[in-house]
Parts: structure tokens; C-alpha cells; sequence
């Protein structure tokens, strides 16, 4: 938390669209310096792969630490932190589905709390560290609960599926030994419409068997 | 060149014969003693990983530079006439690219004589006017400042209320739809009654279901010139394409849909939006890519539903269970445009009956319009039917599952001329459910509840669905120089995991590892055409054409590894990722070898589905028993058990075909017990269009789930030996557990869903009987 502190104090504000570009490329610079070997930076390039929205006069200025990558970016107040993932920072992993925190699909890890992205305004998760879809692989491998859930066919159409897996990383990061009672309460504001939940139930305790 | 000949293919009950090649290549049936390395096991899906990463890429997720994102403003009003789009506030709006309405656009038509954005609007949530904005921010925005001056009409969102005389009329020919019901009659129902012991009438109701797809609607589309590309969240990209360049008057060759990974349909995706075309013409007028997905509530409110229908059943029956007469009378809410409704098929044949006649009327109400839904008029009649043979069973004294053993169908009895079915194996699903669920001791269930505030019970029902597939289904199979191949098809994998199946499928006839197959689908331009992914026909229809293409590049290959092997192309075989001489498996040559000798001339093999057999009947069955427990307090029901026992000819993933069945059950679930959409009468305005409030299942709400599935091939369906499995375990269920309920509390719930209130009526009103 420290790092991002130090990083934060730096932050200029309201930035133009180009200022703007130019300094999230040095975030993510600073970042991987920060770092050093523990989370690896994505490269500038890709993170920019999205032009950040035109037009809108009322930027305030915030930096998220996503899956170990510092952003420094300028959002209106009024966006979700669910929209500034997937528009502004390109990570579509996590997905909008009711748009009012009924399903879970929107599912991220903030500061090792659980939170719907889709009711959780950027400008309130600045200085966050924030863990979405994305990060959970570890480098290249799958995390244990993911290759659990490709085991266990714990997926259909996907689209529930990384709000799942945000939800039962949570519940195993913090309770190794899960009851199936406990699994199902994990992911009990995970909506999925295939209907795919005893494999789910089934993926996170034979992940829960497998990370002891 | 290939023969032509005519063949029968059946739709979601809609069966048409067409003109089909014979393939040139033959691809002798996988029986039942086939030695298959891959087909017929439980292999995780191929693309499993980039849905648990993130890494696939829906069309919600398309984010192209300069992209605007669209929005709709939609009629507030179940019936007015729009007079008025005044956008000059919402153009002011710094972000705003463009409005488009009826009156600064050329009419396109839609629904045969309305358009795309009709002046007069037939209910809550008709198109009225879009804008394209920088941000959806912006555009919300700018839907808020458009003004709309509207008149208001007398409208009707009640079906019963919609046939009478006096009710306002949707368009000029009256509110049913044709003008008269639709009518079927086999023997003479009149005659069926005057022989029975029995006659017994009944009338079941079943509410209007939304499909609630994860992933909403909407398209990307992207203008290159007069080149349109368009992403879209669709089970059927050809359909699409044909349709979008017909709305836009230009050649299919100028449109290219694509459809890679799709966030569920059930059946509400078969065709072309208004939002793609909306998308198209924003970002034609924009200059610029445009990204249209609807909200929640948009994609609730008219993106198609399953009709709510009313069922005046009457059975002739006879004591020693003999069925003498079925007759349905039934009424469907077909919406305010036409959108296909009726739910007589299981009614016409499911049972031994020589006198059967269905009368159904599709009504046109001020609501959304129907669609088909993950086994369309199937689910809403087999709640009837099924409801209904309980309670003639129960009448006589009859078990319920002796009575149905009683009445059971060899041919298809619907057809002018029967044909028996290809492969019916109900009466073994009968008991291997039954003996799961133990149901020649439920009496034990019954009496195992708390008496005085928990009761228990077992109910069951039976299920028939099409599923054969047939042609036109196209597939092309290349094979690289390193040995690595692709598979090309038109078709679309909804989640259901045709992915896999095809990876499956190409790998087993060539004979080489999953991993060396890479299978592209749902793209208009790459891929060769494909039909539609519903009717749980997508396995059995691109299937054999996948492996017919598969064996002309196999044999294609053949040719090069003969010379290296020194002997005929037709002595060989392959297997495991050889090549070797058939009658001295010893001489072989890696497969990987075989490519690098073709190097650079490519090697394309083409297949296509030949046509169904003559002679028979292909459809798919299962059985479902389920035991429930009542809350006579609250009222509340809740599933304890679920055996959902099927047979589709040979299952091609027993993995991904079990997860078919649980969410099929998981889904009836939430028919039979809580989903339902809801319109104040009043005002029109839909109540629930969101997730909370219309209540599709929870993890906490998911009992156990037991699937059976017996493997026996199919032999006459199709070269794989295998059908359909994604819609006939929501066939069944839900009669299922009414029928359990019924068994619970002896009183039986006529009207889905059963919720707590109609539980408690029901208590409170009826005498329990065992009769019900």
C-alpha cells in the first residue's frame, strides 16, 4: 500500500486527453519498478489499446492499482468502476449484467473486500487495489479454482463465470477448508441463467482439496 | 457431382422437407461397438480457458477506437400513436453524435407491415428514436432530453381480455392472430368421449418467462465504405446477415456478421434485431463504429418471452386406463407483433390416442412478443399434459407412471403417416428414474415430513422433443503443414459446447489429438453456412457434416502418406496421430509427417449433411421425477431431489451434456416455482424487468440434481448416432413438480409458477384428496 501512496503523491490534476495518455504510461512504468518481480506490468502499448472517452469536461483524477498494474486516470464522478474497467482500461473480463447489484456478474476484489464493480463508483475506489478476472491466473498458469472450473464443466455460456470465480477466490483466500454450505453462500449473489451451479459448487471444493 | 434428393427436417415442431445433397464421401455409422477415442467422453470444453480468464471476448466487450455507444428510447405507452421526435435538445448535448427516429429515416419494414420505428407504438418499450454518444453516460443522457408527443390509444395486455369483441384492437383484422385458432384433429374426439369410462376436464395456467440472457441484445457494427461488419450477440449469424442486408437494401456480400463467444440465448437470439440494424444505421450516419447493447430493463421488456397460455384440457379415459379422447382447447399470448405461439405438440404426441384434437388461439396483446424459448410450447404443454394425466391416473386408481406405461406411443401418431420413432427408449428411462427416486416406496416420503407443518412429496412427468437435426449444415476442415488443422462452420456455440463437440468430432475421424484441432465458428465470411443453434439440432445437423469433412481431408492426406508408405491411399488408416497400413498397423507414418510431405499444397476437405433417413421418426425423450417439500406456513415449496433420466441416441460429451440437464432442471425450477413477468393491467408498464424481482434460481436454491443418461447409438438418426440434448430436460420438470406438490399436500396448484400465495389459497380453500 505503501507504493501506491508514494506514486499517489506525484498525481497531477485534471489532466488533457494527451497529458492523460502520457501519464499512464509512466504509472505503468513506475509500476513495474515498484514491483520488482512480484506482479508484473502490462506492456504501455496494450494498456492504451483503448482511446480513453472524448468529451467529457468533468474529469477527476484518480489512480487504481489493478491486478498489480498502476493506473492513473481522470473519470467523471459518475462512472461505475465496473464501466471505467471495461471501457476506459479495456479489461472486459468483468462483466455488466443488471447493472444494479443483483447478480454478481460484475464481481471484483477491492482492498480484499468483495464488491460489485457495478455499484461502486470509480472516484470512491481511488487509491484501491483492485483484482479483477484478469489477474487471478498466476503469470501464464491457471489458478487452481479456474482450472477446477474447466474440470468440472462449472461454466456454459461463461458470462456469470468471472464473477464466480472473483467471489470463490475470496471465499478460499480466506476460509481454505469451505463446507458446500459455505460455497453456496459464497456465491450466493452469482446469478447464472444456464443453471450451472452444482458444477460450480463441485469446482470450488475440489479446488478448496487441491490449493491445501 | 452429388445427388439431389428430398429430405424431411423438423425445427422446434415445425417440420418442411427440402432439396439436400447425398455426400460423396462415406462416413459409416459410430455404433455401439465403434472403439472411439474421443467422441462419447467427458472432455472439458476446448475453450474452458478463456472463459474462466476473461480472455473471451463477447460482443458486449468489442471496444473498437472511436467507437459511440447507442442507446434506444423506447414508448412509454402500450398503444399510442407517435406524433412527434423532437431531438433538437438531446443534438446539443456535447457527446451526442446522432438521433435517428421515424422522422429524419427511411422506413424499414419490420413484422410484415410495421417498421423500425413505427409511428404508432403497440406497447412498453416499442423503438422510438436512438442516439449514438461517446460514452453510454451521454447518451442515457440524451435519451432524457428527447421530447416525444404522444396519443394515446385504449390498449389491452390481457389475453382472455384481448378476444372479446369489445376489446381495442391492436391491428385492423382483430386481436387473434390469422383470424381463427389453429386446429388438429386425428379420429374423432366426440366418439373417443362417448366410449369412455371417464371424461374429466381441467384448465391449467401457465405465466409469460423471460429469457434473461446474461449478456443483453445488441450488436457492434463498423463500417469499412460500403463494407458492414457486425458483431452480434446471436444464435444464428446467417440469419442475421440475410436478414440485416436486406433492412439495408445491400448485397449479403457486403455484410459480415460475427459471433464468437455469446452470454446465453434460449432461443431469443435466432433473429435479426432492431438494435443491430439501429447499430448500423448510427454508425453509418456517425461515420464511426457503434456499439448498441440494451440495458436490463430493455432486454426484459422486448427481446421475446414464452407466451403465457391457458389450457381447457378434457380426457375420455377408460378404467382400465386405456386414453379414449384428448382434447385441448388453448389460448397464447403472442404479443403485439407476431412471434409464434401454441403448445398442443405433446398434447398431439406424447400418448397412445387415436382421438386427439387441439383448437389454439395466439392472441395479440399490448406486451412483448413472444419468441421461441428453450423448447418452445413443449415446457407450457407438458405442464398440462402432464398435470393432467396425473389427475386421470389418480381418477382411476392408477399409478401415475403404470398409467403412462399404459398409453405409450411407438409412432409418431401426429404424422399423416406414422413413423415409428428412430429410437424410444422412454420405457427404460421410466425405470431407471423410478428406481432412483424409489418410487414404488414414495408413500415413505409422504409421511416423512413433519406432518402438521412440512409435507412431502414425489411427482413425475414424461418428455418428447425433436433433435435429429438434418441438412443444410456445411464444414470445412483444413490441415496445416505442421500438421495442426482447422475446422470452419457457420454454426454458433451458445454455451451449450458445440465448440467442443466439433473439436471432438474432426479429431476422432482424423485421428489425431484435441489439442491439433482449432475450430472457428459463427462467422459469416470464413465460414461455410450453417443454420440457426436452436431446436437442439446444432450437434446432430453440423456434426456429420464436420466429420464428412473431416474424412475427405483424411483422405486427401492419404495420398501423400501412400507414397511415402509405398502403397494404396484406400489401405490406409489413421489413428492416435499415425498413419498406418491397415492390414500391417506396423507401417506407419506420424501424421504430423504426413502434413509436411503436402507442405504448401492445401489440403481443404468439405463436408456436408446428407439427408435424414425415410422411415422414421427422430425425436429425444426423457423422464423426470421429483421430490419436494411444502411449507404449510409459509407455503413455500422447495425441491429436495430432481432425477432428470434422458436418452438422445449416443451422448457426444457426457460432461457437457450432463451440465445441459442440470441447467435445463435448474431452469424449470424457476418456472415452476418462481419466475414470471409482470404487467400492472392499468398503465401497461412491465413491473419487474430486472433480475431481483423476477426471481430466476439462486445457488441456494438448487437442489440435488441426478441426472441418467443411457448411452445406446441411435442407429438410424445420422453417422455419429447421436441428437439433440438442450432443450428436452426443461420439458419435463416442471410438471414434475407440480406433480409432486399435488402428491404433498393433496391439493392440486393448476397455474405455474406455484408460488408461496397460491399455495396458501389453495390450503385454505380445498379439501386435500388423493384424487388430485
Amino acid at each position: 500500500m505503501s507504493e501506491i501512496k508514494s506514486s499517489q503523491e506525484a498525481l497531477i490534476p485534471p489532466v488533457s486527453r494527451r497529458e492523460f495518455i502520457a501519464t499512464v504510461g509512466v504509472g505503468v512504468a513506475s509500476a513495474t519498478v515498484l514491483t520488482t518481480g512480484v506482479m508484473e506490468a502490462e506492456p504501455a502499448a496494450e494498456t492504451l489499446a483503448h482511446e480513453p472517452t472524448e468529451g467529457s469536461a468533468h474529469h477527476v483524477p484518480i489512480s487504481l492499482w489493478v491486478n498489480g498494474t498502476q493506473y492513473e486516470i481522470g473519470v467523471e464522478p459518475r462512472w461505475t468502476l465496473a464501466t471505467v474497467l471495461r471501457r476506459e482500461l479495456g479489461m472486459t473480463g468483468t462483466k455488466i449484467v443488471c447493472d444494479r447489484g443483483e447478480c454478481g456478474a460484475c464481481t471484483v476484489i477491492r482492498n480484499d473486500q468483495l464488491i460489485y464493480s457495478c455499484m461502486t463508483l470509480a472516484v470512491d475506489c481511488d487509491r484501491s487495489r483492485i483484482e479483477t478476472i484478469e489477474g487471478v491466473a498466476l503469470k501464464e498458469k491457471l489458478h487452481p479454482l479456474q482450472q477446477a472450473f474447466i474440470d468440472n464443466d462449472a461454466l456454459q455460456c461463461g458470462y456469470c463465470t468471472p464473477g464466480m470465480v472473483m467471489a470463490l477466490k475470496h471465499l478460499l483466500d480466506h476460509q481454505p477448508r469451505p463446507a458446500l454450505d459455505d460455497v453456496k453462500e459464497a456465491c450466493a449473489g452469482n446469478l447464472c441463467r444456464c443453471g450451472t451451479y452444482p458444477n460450480v459448487f463441485k469446482a470450488a471444493l475440489e479446488a478448496a482439496q487441491k490449493m491445501r | 457431382m452429388p445427388k439431389k434428393v428430398k429430405t424431411t427436417v423438423e425445427f422446434e415442431g415445425r417440420v418442411s422437407e427440402i432439396l439436400v445433397d447425398i455426400p460423396d464421401i462415406e462416413t459409416p455409422l459410430w455404433g455401439n461397438d465403434a472403439e472411439l477415442d474421443i467422441v462419447g467422453h467427458p472432455i472439458p470444453r476446448v475453450d474452458g480457458d478463456k472463459r474462466v480468464t476473461g480472455a473471451a471476448k463477447y460482443t458486449s466487450d468489442i471496444l473498437l477506437p472511436h467507437m459511440l455507444y447507442g442507446r434506444i428510447l423506447r414508448s412509454a405507452h402500450p398503444h399510442a400513436v407517435v406524433k412527434s421526435v423532437n431531438s433538437s435538445e438531446a443534438e446539443k448535448l456535447p457527446g451526442v453524435k446522432a438521433v435517428i427516429s421515424a422522422f429524419n429515416t427511411d422506413p424499414i419494414r419490420w413484422h410484415g407491415s410495421s417498421s423500425l420505428f413505427d409511428k404508432t407504438a403497440r406497447l412498453v418499450g416499442d423503438e422510438v428514436a436512438a442516439v449514438a454518444a461517446v460514452d453510454e453516460e451521454t447518451a442515457a443522457d440524451a435519451l432524457e432530453l428527447i421530447k416525444v408527443d404522444y396519443e394515446t390509444l385504449p390498449f389491452v395486455t390481457d389475453m382472455e381480455e384481448a378476444m372479446k369483441d369489445t376489446a381495442p384492437k391492436l391491428w385492423p383484422n382483430g386481436n387473434v392472430v390469422g383470424g381463427k385458432p389453429s386446429i388438429y384433429e386425428r379420429g374423432s374426439v366426440s366418439k373417443g368421449f362417448a366410449e369412455a369410462d371417464l371424461v374429466i376436464e381441467e384448465t391449467f395456467r401457465t405465466q409469460t418467462e423471460l429469457h434473461t440472457c446474461l449478456e443483453t441484445h445488441g450488436s457492434v457494427a463498423f463500417w469499412e465504405g460500403d463494407k458492414l461488419t457486425v458483431w452480434d450477440s446471436t444464435q444464428a449469424v446467417f440469419n442475421v446477415r440475410d436478414a440485416l442486408a436486406a433492412a439495408l437494401n445491400i448485397p449479403s456480400n457486403h455484410v459480415r456478421v460475427i459471433k464468437q463467444y455469446m452470454g446465453g440465448g434460449f432461443g431469443s437470439k435466432l433473429e435479426l434485431g432492431k438494435y443491430t440494424v439501429i447499430a448500423a444505421l448510427l454508425a453509418r450516419r456517425t461515420n464511426r463504429p457503434v456499439r448498441l447493447m440494451l440495458t436490463r430493463e430493455e432486454d426484459q421488456m422486448n427481446t421475446g418471452n414464452r407466451p403465457a397460455t391457458l389450457q381447457h384440457v378434457k380426457v375420455g379415459v377408460k378404467k382400465d386406463g386405456t386414453l379414449t379422447a384428448i382434447e385441448l382447447k388453448s389460448v397464447n399470448a403472442n404479443g403485439a407483433y407476431l412471434g409464434g405461439a401454441g403448445c398442443g405438440a405433446p398434447y398431439r404426441e406424447m400418448y397412445l390416442c387415436a382421438n386427439v384434437r387441439t383448437e389454439e388461439y395466439a392472441v395479440y396483446v399490448n406486451t412483448g412478443r413472444s419468441r421461441p424459448a428453450r423448447a418452445p410450447g413443449h415446457v407450457q404443454g407438458t405442464f398440462g399434459l402432464e398435470s393432467m394425466m396425473d389427475v386421470v391416473s389418480r381418477k382411476i386408481g392408477m399409478d401415475p407412471l403404470e398409467f403412462r406405461k399404459k398409453n405409450y406411443a411407438t409412432v409418431n401418431q401426429a404424422q399423416t403417416n406414422p413413423k415409428p420413432y428412430s429410437a424410444k427408449l422412454l420405457d427404460q428411462l421410466y425405470e431407471a428414474g423410478a428406481k432412483k427416486i424409489d418410487w414404488w416406496n414414495r408413500d415413505k416420503s409422504r409421511n416423512s415430513g413433519d406432518f402438521h407443518s412440512r409435507k412431502r412429496g414425489v411427482g413425475m412427468a414424461s418428455q418428447i422433443w425433436g433433435g435429429g437435426g438434418g441438412p443444410p449444415a456445411y464444414a470445412l476442415v483444413k490441415i496445416n503443414r505442421d500438421g495442426s488443422v482447422n475446422v470452419l462452420s457457420g454454426t454458433q456455440d451458445l454455451g451449450t459446447g458445440t465448440k467442443t463437440i466439433i473439436s471432438q468430432i474432426a479429431a476422432e475421424e482424423l485421428g489425431i489429438a484435441l489439442a491439433d484441432v482449432a475450430v472457428d465458428l459463427g462467422d459469416t465470411e470464413t465460414c461455410p453456412f450453417s443454420g440457426s443453434s436452436g431446436g437442439s439440432t446444432t450437434a446432430a445437423s453440423v456434426g456429420p457434416a464436420v466429420r464428412t469433412a473431416a474424412a475427405d481431408a483424411r483422405l486427401q492426406l492419404f495420398e501423400y502418406a501412400a507414397l511415402e508408405l509405398k502403397v494404396k491411399p484406400e489401405e490406409l488408416s489413421s489413428r492416435r496421430g499415425k498413419i498406418f497400413v491397415k492390414s500391417d498397423p506396423q507401417k506407419s507414418l506420424p501424421f504430423k509427417e504426413a502434413a509436411r510431405k503436402a507442405g504448401n499444397n492445401m489440403i481443404i476437405g468439405k463436408g456436408f449433411r446428407g439427408p435424414n433417413p425415410d422411415g422414421y421418426s427422430l425425436n429425444t425423450f426423457g423422464a423426470h421425477f421429483a421430490e419436494v417439500e411444502v411449507d404449510m406456513e409459509t407455503g413455500r415449496v422447495t425441491v429436495l431431489r430432481h432425477v432428470a433420466a434422458h436418452h438422445s441416441g449416443r451422448p457426444f460429451n457426457p460432461l457437457t451434456m450432463t451440465s445441459q440437464i442440470e441447467g435445463g432442471v435448474i431452469q424449470s425450477m424457476g418456472y415452476a416455482l418462481s419466475e414470471q413477468r409482470v404487467i400492472d393491467p392499468a398503465s401497461g408498464i412491465p413491473l419487474n424487468m430486472n433480475m431481483e424481482n423476477y426471481k430466476p434460481m439462486t445457488a441456494l436454491d438448487v437442489p440435488t440434481i441426478e441426472p441418467i443418461l443411457l448411452t445406446q447409438v441411435d442407429e438410424h438418426c445420422n453417422t455419429l448416432g447421436g441428437k439433440g440434448i438442450g432443450e428436452p430436460p426443461r420439458i419435463p420438470a416442471a410438471a414434475a413438480i407440480a406433480n409432486a406438490v399435488a402428491d404433498a399436500i393433496g391439493i392440486r396448484i393448476r397455474e405455474l409458477p406455484i408460488t408461496p400465495d397460491k399455495v396458501l389459497a389453495a390450503l385454505k380453500s380445498s379439501v386435500p384428496s388423493h384424487k388430485v
